[in-house]
């Protein structure tokens, strides 16, 4: 299956990547040609047959819904890229 | 050079040998014998340390000065823990000391694939937009080996969370094949198979989401084993394909390889799929005899594709197994063919679902920019290498509106039939006996530009993968050019204690995995 540029865009916007336009052409070539050896999977005759999303076979799992000490909290705050004192920081979802 | 302070930890680490011995002569070897201690199993060294032969502080410095002879050849360590590991093993040293009995991995050093978590120890994944990670907490797995006294030595390099067959998908340089310098390791834990080869470290922990454990470990000839899904917890790994991923051993030996499951494998309550099933004493297990199990060859394994000389020796490993009273039988995997492109749909899907959460605002590297969208896009730009965004633009369309059905859905119903193969099999046979790879170590450079070459280097490995079945990788030959050949031995869902058992005993009436790569 060809891949166009313009596909490549829309996939790469909707996975938050910034393609260069080097890369976007690379891409575009890569992912048909890895697409066109997929395509096999269309031969094979699955009809009636239940997918597998899962292999364990476990069903749900349920634990008591009870508050465990985290000591991990300084670390986590250590983490974040950018912060002030306590005030954990994140860049604004709405346009100015 | 990735590898910070390492000089000067090297001498605080004879320091601290010294110093300990200055405490307890007695437990000092003389310092000739000291350049092999490296070089032991996890059981021989289990045992002198029992007897206080020599000390978990002797151990360390000897595997620190093993990695500083090879490091600057290979780049199988992205980050080393001198201060960390020194503290354990002298804990170690003193738990000795009053008698405590110890358990197997016990005062050993081990390298921790960097794409596993480990508390307050740097852990990128190979990636540079988790170049400043340090994890609040560490992998269950890790957990219960440091609890029962292991040593971190230092974070294995690997193909950036996962991604690759070479491990040159690193942003922190491609590792070498420690029996050819110009040939890839193998991937994506090409640090730990060439660390492990080494004898840097007496194991590693690493993970295989599709051949991650066993194409290395036969790269570099040593013993890996792609645990069962579901066998040991996943918590605290960087997810790649969250329905296949496994964290498993790359060891010398299978009896290693068992010592460290003993340690690592039970139920997590942090990760629901796994097993609510205690893990066996593999160690005794794997001592009971292997006559009359019935070991399947896939006749699909062996046909065009693989190299000959790999298949010379594959057969040899399997005329060896033969006369040790394993009746061998051809049966048939009749779906194999559709395993790599049923894998590369299903784990990139899952893999950009995963990959999503490293968008720079809870942790690692945030690029500044206006608009939120430039936030996570250039974060995500600079911050993870091509093979990593392929993956995640390959899944991404195959979960996009419009392609969902054609792709995802046939892929995992492909993947049920994959799976049906192996169900099958199993009830004929109690193992099955397959290569590794169909082809050597290739050298540094060959498949880079090229996805598909690379996918396919994982053709014998991802079926199994797919089913969540065991593999174990064993060395059994070399190639003309000295190049490690390995033997997969496939078992089933739990079916651990069997590979172990034949390759353990493949292993006492062999010696392939006894050689040792040359410094030169």
């Amino acid at each position: 299956m060809k891949i166009s540029q313009k596909e490549i865009e829309h996939i790469a916007r909707l996975a938050r990547l910034e393609l260069t336009s080097a890369d976007k052409k690379k891409y575009a070539g890569q992912l048909s040609e890895i697409l066109d050896y997929i395509d096999q999977l269309k031969t094979v005759d699955t009809a009636g047959v239940t997918p597998t999303y899962q292999v364990t076979g476990l069903g749900d799992v349920s634990r008591a819904d009870e508050i465990q000490p985290l000591e991990a909290v300084k670390a986590i705050k250590d983490n974040w890229p950018d912060r002030q004192g306590d005030y954990l920081k994140v860049p604004g979802v709405f346009d100015k | 050079m990735s590898i910070q302070g390492t000089v000067c930890s090297i001498q605080g680490f004879r320091l601290a040998v010294r110093g300990y011995s200055s405490l307890n002569t007695a437990y000092c070897s003389p310092n000739t014998q000291n350049m092999d201690l490296n070089q032991l199993t996890i059981k021989a060294a289990h045992e002198g340390l029992r007897k206080k032969e020599f000390s978990a502080s002797e151990l360390l410095a000897t595997c620190f000065q093993q990695l500083q002879k090879w490091e600057p050849k290979l780049n199988a360590y992205i980050t080393l823990n001198e201060a960390g590991a020194e503290k354990a093993a002298q804990a170690v040293d003193r738990r000795i000391a009053s008698g405590e009995e110890i358990s197997y991995l016990a005062g050993l050093p081990f390298g921790v694939k960097d794409a596993i978590c480990t508390e307050g120890l740097r852990s990128t994944g190979g990636a540079k937009i988790l170049d400043n990670y340090l994890p609040p907490y560490d992998a269950t797995v890790i957990r219960k080996i440091r609890a029962s006294g292991g040593v971190i030595i230092g974070k294995n390099n690997c193909d950036a969370f996962g991604h690759g067959a070479s491990n040159e998908n690193s942003d922190y340089g491609p590792v070498k094949n420690p029996w050819d310098q110009t040939k890839v390791p193998g991937g994506s834990s090409g640090g730990s198979a060439a660390a492990v080869a080494t004898d840097s470290c007496f194991y590693a922990v690493a993970e295989d989401t599709g051949g991650s454990i066993r194409q290395p470990a036969s790269f570099c000839g040593v013993t890996g084993l792609k645990p069962s899904y579901g066998r040991n917890s996943r918590y605290g790994i960087m997810p790649m394909a969250s329905s296949l991923d496994t964290v498993g051993p790359i060891a010398k030996t299978a009896w290693d390889a068992a010592a460290i499951m003993e340690t690592m494998a039970g139920f997590d309550p942090r990760d629901s799929t796994t097993f609510n099933q205690p893990a066996p004493r593999y160690t005794k297990e794997i001592e009971r005899p292997v006559k009359g199990l019935k070991l399947g060859l896939p006749k699909e394994y062996f046909a065009a594709g693989l190299d000959a000389e790999h298949e010379r020796a594959i057969r040899a490993a399997i005329s060896e197994l033969e006369s040790l009273g394993v009746e061998v039988k051809e049966v048939s995997l009749p779906h194999t063919r559709y395993a790599v492109a049923t894998y590369y749909i299903i784990v990139p899907s899952e893999d950009s679902a995963n990959l999503a959460r490293l968008d720079g605002i809870r942790y690692g590297v945030r690029e500044s920019a206006d608009s939120l969208f430039e936030v996570y896009a250039n974060s995500r730009q600079s911050g993870l290498p091509a093979e990593v965004k392929r993956r995640i633009m390959i899944g991404t369309f195959a979960l996009s509106h419009g392609y969902y059905d054609a792709y995802y859905t046939q892929a995992a119903k492909v993947r049920t039939l994959i799976k049906r193969d192996f169900t099958e099999v199993f009830k004929e046979v109690d193992a099955l006996v397959t290569p590794v790879s169909p082809f050597s170590p290739f050298p540094l450079g060959a498949k880079a530009d090229d996805p598909l070459a690379m996918y396919l280097a994982d053709i014998y490995l991802i079926p199994a993968s797919l089913s969540g079945v065991c593999g174990l990788s064993v060395p059994c030959g070399f190639t003309a050019r000295n190049l490690p050949i390995g033997l997969q031995l496939i078992g089933p869902s739990l079916g651990e204690e069997v590979v172990l058992r034949l390759g353990h005993q493949y292993q006492a009436v062999t010696d392939w995995h006894q050689q040792k790569p040359k410094l030169n």
